[in-house]
């Protein structure tokens, strides 16, 4: 399990960067390689050029803007997972990437990388469209920006055209009091979930829900936002009922299968998860002592 | 895992007694720090890609896409067109340097059908999904793969045998063009009156199980060097191995060489479990290319390589049935066993024989009927892996036993304890002949003590109450129980060396292998006991044929057995003669005599002493002066331990586990193994073992599914899908130990690698099934997902009790 | 991945050619070094056919048994996920660091003194990388809880010792530093 001949670049700037992935015939980024590096050792790729985006300057840090935390595509999950930046503004950010393999990977890889690669069962994309993510793509022309619902299009498909790369994504906190969870189910510690779901929720001051954001992980071939759940939520109190009547309807989002998962069991785990998910999200909206 | 971090609480660590530091005068029955680990810690381990031969190249392995196939076409022209490849051998080509293309069956039988065994490189058909073709050996595996790539092979696909059912079916495609059948061979064992039992018997049950083992996966995968010597025309092979002997014989034979030409030597073994206890096609190619291309070849395993051509233990379909009388006596069991063999039968029937044959386990059974269909599909071959067979038999008997308590209202333990041989019965003659034909016989055990130990220390008796105030929370808490009895020091014998060099060295050459159980600091405690020296000075070598002659290698938990008695009988010799020296040297009988670190001292008066370097210094001889009377040549001796006889050890499981019921998930709250193993040689190497060999289990029980399409096709070829325990899902294991000394061997040990594995499918799955019991559910399978869990609970009557 | 890799087949085979080479300068384990690599080579085989450095070893070559564990720059990585040539300018640490003088002689780390009196390892061959990990933790968390030591764990396979000795011998490393301080 040798990778196939190619050749590699180490572009110091963004925009060399782009050019050589517009340049070279059939190139391949290379971020944090805990992805790609399996495929190239498996032979599951040949492509001619390997281009390495560690060395871009400026390509990675986490920022703190007026309209939100903004990620350089190269960050490392690792910073992710130990920024107080990231534990104050997106807790359910900081509480999904420890969910991201092995501290290993999480040395290594960026989300940059993560959004890109699109596995269905990823955290971070499921978090980005759980929090309606802007990403921010950089390639000949200008730069343009996308939300995350449109940046993933499919399975393992993102909106990428070939010479373009990933330079950042930025994603709007919630509100300082809002209530989060993440959860996932997986076979062991650190696997690919087979399910995840990630729960937001904002309530008013009678305890009321405002705003809701309900996304599944791993059920289809992209995360998905499901909007009759969080529409089942608005104006409730998340009682038995409501979280009973969400969970359903994430029961009913059509999910693959596969001959070690069935798309039923995919389902199912999506209305466990969900009702799961929802009192911790409560909880911590309502500042429950843990 | 579905719960936020932290994960739930789990039972501490047992406590451990191992000081810090312990006496380096080790013996028998000491927690000795182990002599292997220093090197190991410090990343100066000899693996076997770790052994560096200069100007050595590279081999890769073409291997067939296809399950079964034949080739129409083989063009390796362009292959050997890429600079740094050194040569392209296909099966034309390497049958030159072989006096047979097809390896030689491992277990010689007069009764499987011809030609079952692989191929070394497979030319016109081929059968499963890995078989290799063709071998490229380049300055660099790299190369040698880009090579691979462009190999050119017309295949024509033909009709795959995917499921070991189609074998009673005639119409069925056959699995390869040459097999006679798809069943390689079919064996009836048994004995005792059966029909007669089952007609009078109380109540009959059926109980239809498979049970799916995966593959050993030890993290070192195989791996080849070997260098020609054109001067001797001789070959030096090192390989990841269980077997150097064998693999010595296999080779030499394969290569028309003698024994004095081929030296086998073992590297530093990453794990065997049975997959490294066979000789492998390539383990007969790498060889034959080094001495083709007069340069030393190399060949390391890859993990996908490892996944479709190292060994499987593959399915199995039991049909069973037990008859009981009214207060659940066994009556006696009989059955129909398909196996699943593979394409190929590398080795004999071995596993699905062991199988068959160790079914009533430590029970009484007056009679016992076992069919065993051994059939062949287009997969890869079948060997055994930790338990070789005993796992599936200890999950046959354990469910047929569930079922008799669930049906006739009974404890499952007091349904176990009715019907355990009774220690007074030992020695107990089992009715069955093992492969050599000699009957069975149990030497000793006592198997309702393990039993009452495990339910102890557990408590069973409190468990319903903790069980009912867990359903008024909705929790489903389930107990699970399972024996076991494992045969071990498999036959005929072992090979050891002590010697004591002139300079006061002591070595210990063994035929057994190493493999990272702790070999070398078991047989150095065990010539230390003799020796009377720190296990730090005693240097143990496993597994070359070059400094012993003879040599059987590490299966069926029996090195401990085999080589310890050999290593026992030789340094007994050896202290022996150096007392006997010592005393014509020093003039004081040998009975005031004794050894302490490295001499020989008289009791009581230290001054009076000889060391061991000027015994064996006297013992070298010098010309014209004499031996001293009486004495031979040398301070050292050779043991060769034989024995017909097997050493039974035996194991009860418990363990508590929860179902989530929602989520199909299984978490194992407990678990308790009570084990004897005979004398234990180090109590720590021993616990180890069990601890290993558990969580194999688990894997077995829970985790580990090699599966197939159908088509043949794998469709677990990586870590990612084909899942092995880590450390976040198993428990602590709470070990006991009793210690029956065996009486068929010098120092009383038992064999322990395997029995850990054997008891744990079953206690596992009682337990979830106990824990489902408001559903009725009932399970004859494992693996078990968390999927397949929520189908059955689904699928279930849904009675609640 | 979740699924049963299959090749790539709309990929041109590439036509062999001489090893594209690059030079690297990087420090490993405190020693400076310059050389040159294959492009293609990943790290693992870099440090074990090129600078011999044979204690890290390779299991799965797909980023899941952990043997391959390192340190590069302070952290721990999977060495069979980079490529030898990402190395340029870091600083690696290998198993092959960990021994240091101690005042036993043994030199051994506290670490691996504890896995040596725990029994913590069998084979062997998962050990490097185990110790890679358990190194960094402690290092980073010097009262790791259970819970904390077997996360650690998870990502690495061990097929001999069923992890128990494991994590005790991590648990009593921790103490044994701790008090020593």
């Amino acid at each position: 399990m040798k990778p196939p001949a190619f050749r590699y670049h180490a572009p110091r700037t963004l925009e060399e960067a782009v050019r050589l992935a517009n340049e070279l015939p059939n190139p391949r980024l290379l971020a944090g390689g805990q992805s790609l590096l399996p495929m190239l050792n498996f032979r599951l790729l040949a492509p001619d050029h390997v281009i390495d985006l560690n060395r871009v300057a400026g390509l990675a840090g986490i920022e703190e803007t007026a309209t939100g935390i903004v990620f350089g595509a190269m960050t490392r999950q690792r910073d992710i997972e130990f920024s107080p930046i990231v534990k104050r503004r997106l807790p359910l950010l900081s509480e999904a990437i420890q969910w991201v393999g092995h501290r290993q990977t999480r040395n290594r890889g960026t989300i940059g990388g993560s959004l890109c690669h699109l596995d269905p069962s990823a955290e971070q994309p499921t978090v980005a469209i759980a929090m309606d993510a802007t990403v921010s793509i950089a390639g000949p022309g200008a730069t343009r920006e996308l939300p995350m619902r449109e940046f993933a299009l499919d399975l393992m498909t993102s909106a990428l055209a070939d010479g373009e790369i990933l330079a950042s994504v930025r994603i709007a906190p919630w509100a300082n009091s809002h209530g989060w969870a993440f959860i996932e189910f997986a076979r062991r510690h650190g696997d690919y979930a087979i399910v995840s779901v990630a729960v937001l929720l904002e309530l008013d001051d009678q305890q009321r829900v405002t705003r809701a954001s309900i996304t599944l992980g791993g059920v289809a071939s992209t995360p998905v936002r499901v909007q009759q759940a969080e529409a089942a939520l608005l104006g409730s109190r998340v009682e038995a009922g409501d979280i009973e009547a969400a969970a359903a309807c994430c029961a009913l989002v059509e999910a693959l299968g596969d001959p070690q998962v069935p798309a039923w069991y995919r389902q199912r785990l999506a209305r466990t998860l969900t009702a799961r998910a929802l009192p911790i999200a409560l909880a911590r909206a309502r500042g429950d002592k843990q | 895992m579905d719960t936020p971090l932290p994960l739930p609480l789990r039972p501490a660590l047992p406590e451990i007694d191992a000081p810090g530091r312990v006496d380096t005068k080790q013996m028998i029955g000491t927690r000795a720090r182990r002599i292997e680990d220093e090197p190991l810690l410090r990343g100066e381990g000899r693996f076997l890609d770790d052994v560096r031969v200069e100007s050595s190249l590279h081999a890769a392995f073409l291997r067939s896409p296809h399950a079964h196939a034949r080739i129409l076409r083989l063009d390796v022209a362009a292959a050997r067109a890429v600079p740094g490849v050194v040569a392209v051998f296909d099966p034309a080509t390497i049958a030159r340097e072989l006096t047979s293309l097809r390896m030689p069956l491992g277990f010689p039988s007069a009764t499987l059908q011809k030609d079952i065994t692989p191929w070394v490189l497979s030319g016109s058909e081929v059968a499963f999904v890995g078989e290799a073709m063709v071998m490229v050996v380049a300055q660099s595996r790299a190369i040698a793969e880009d090579a691979l790539a462009l190999i050119d092979v017309d295949y024509e696909p033909l009709p795959v045998v995917h499921d070991v059912r189609q074998a009673l079916d005639s119409t069925a495609p056959r699995v390869r063009s040459d097999a006679v059948s798809n069943v390689a061979e079919r064996v009836q064992v048994g004995y005792g009156p059966v029909e007669q039992m089952f007609s009078e018997a109380a109540h009959v049950f059926h109980e239809s199980l498979f049970v799916h083992r995966g593959a050993a996966h030890p993290m070192e995968g195989r791996g080849v060097l070997a260098r020609f010597d054109p001067a001797f025309g001789s070959i030096t092979v090192w390989t990841s191995t269980q077997m150097s002997h064998e693999v010595m014989h296999t080779i030499g034979a394969m290569l028309g060489l003698d024994q004095h030409q081929v030296r086998v030597i073992a590297p530093d073994v990453g794990g065997g479990f049975g997959c490294k206890y066979l000789t492998y096609p390539e383990e007969v190619a790498i060889p034959a290319a080094a001495r083709a291309l007069r340069r030393p070849v190399k060949w390391v395993e890859d993990r996908a390589e490892h996944f479709i051509s190292a060994i499987h233990e593959r399915d199995q379909r039991w049909d069973v049935e037990i008859a009981v009388d009214a207060d659940a006596c066994i009556l006696g069991v009989r059955g129909r066993l398909l196996h699943d063999q593979g394409a190929y039968t590398p080795q004999g029937i071995n596993l699905p024989y062991n199988a068959a044959t160790s079914v009533t386990g430590p029970y009484k059974v007056p009679a016992y009927a076992m069919d065993v269909l051994v059939c062949q599909t287009n997969k890869t071959p079948v060997v055994p892996v930790r338990g070789a067979g005993y796992p599936q038999a200890a999950f046959v008997m354990e469910r047929l036993l569930d079922r008799v308590a669930r049906e006739l209202q009974l404890d499952r333990a007091e349904v176990r304890a009715r019907n355990l041989i009774a220690p007074e019965k030992m020695p107990y003659e089992k009715g069955m002949t093992n492969r050599a034909g000699v009957r069975s016989v149990i030497d000793s055990g006592f198997y309702a003590a393990t039993q009452a130990t495990a339910l102890a220390r557990i408590d069973y008796a409190g468990f319903p109450a903790r069980q009912q105030a867990a359903r008024a929370q909705g929790r489903h808490l389930g107990l699970g129980i399972a024996n076991a009895v494992k045969a071990t020091s498999r036959g005929p014998f072992e090979s050891a060396i002590v010697r004591v060099s002139p300079k006061g060295r002591v070595d210990v050459y063994t035929g057994a292998l190493a493999m990272g159980q702790g070999l070398a600091t078991a047989l150095a405690q065990i010539c230390a006991e003799q020796l009377a020296m720190p296990i730090e000075d005693i240097h143990v070598t496993c597994g070359d044929t070059g400094y012993v002659s003879l040599g059987m290698g590490g299966f069926a938990s029996r090195q401990t057995v085999m080589a310890g008695s050999s290593v026992h009988l030789a340094a007994v010799e050896v202290r022996t003669k150096a007392l006997k020296v010592a005393e014509q040297l020093l003039q004081v009988p040998m009975s005031e005599l004794t050894l302490n670190h490295g001499r020989v001292e008289a009791i009581g008066r230290p001054g009076v002493s000889i060391t061991l370097a000027e015994i064996a210094h006297k013992l070298k001889g010098a010309p014209g002066y004499s031996m001293p009377p009486g004495v031979t040549p040398g301070l050292e001796a050779t043991g060769l331990f034989q024995t017909n006889n097997q050493a039974h050890a035996n194991a009860c499981h418990a363990c508590e586990v929860e179902v989530d019921i929602e989520t199909g998930a299984v978490h194992i709250l407990r678990y308790v193994a009570a084990h004897d193993s005979g004398t234990l040689i180090n109590p720590m190497m021993a616990e180890g073992q069990i601890h290993g060999g558990i969580v194999h289990g688990l894997g077995n029980a829970l985790f580990e599914k090699m599966g197939y399409d159908d088509q043949a096709q794998p469709i677990t070829g990586t870590f990612a899908d084909y899942l092995l325990p880590t450390s976040t899902e198993v428990p602590n294991i709470e070990v006991i130990f009793s210690q029956t000394p065996s009486p068929t061997n010098p120092i009383g040990v038992k064999g322990i690698g395997e029995a850990g594995t054997i008891p744990v499918a079953p206690a596992i799955v009682s337990a979830i099934e106990d824990a489902l019991s408001p559903f009725g559910v009932h399970i004859c399978e494992a693996p078990l997902s968390p999927v397949r869990i929520l189908e059955l609970i689904d699928a279930a009557d849904g009675r609640v009790r | 991945m979740s699924s049963m890799p299959t090749p790539d087949s709309t990929a041109a085979a590439t036509p062999p050619d001489d090893e594209a080479m690059m030079q690297i300068s990087l420090k490993v384990n405190g020693r400076e070094i310059t050389c040159r690599v294959a492009e293609r080579k990943h790290l693992a085989d870099f440090l074990r056919q090129d600078l011999q450095l044979t204690g890290t070893h390779l299991g799965c070559e797909h980023g899941v048994c952990g043997a391959c564990t390192i340190w590069v720059d302070g952290v721990t990585a999977r060495s069979c996920l980079m490529l030898a040539v990402q190395a340029d300018g870091c600083e690696l640490r290998t198993v092959e660091s960990l021994a240091t003088e101690g005042p036993d002689g043994h030199g051994l780390s506290p670490l691996q003194q504890a896995f040596w009196d725990r029994h913590g390892l069998q084979c062997g061959y998962c050990t490097p990388g185990i110790l890679m990990s358990l190194t960094e933790l402690l290092r980073d968390d010097p009262a790791p809880t259970e819970e904390a030591v077997r996360i650690t764990l998870s990502g690495h396979l061990c097929r001999c010792t069923g992890y128990q000795n494991i994590v005790a011998a991590a648990l009593d490393a921790a103490a044994r530093i701790r008090s020593a301080v």
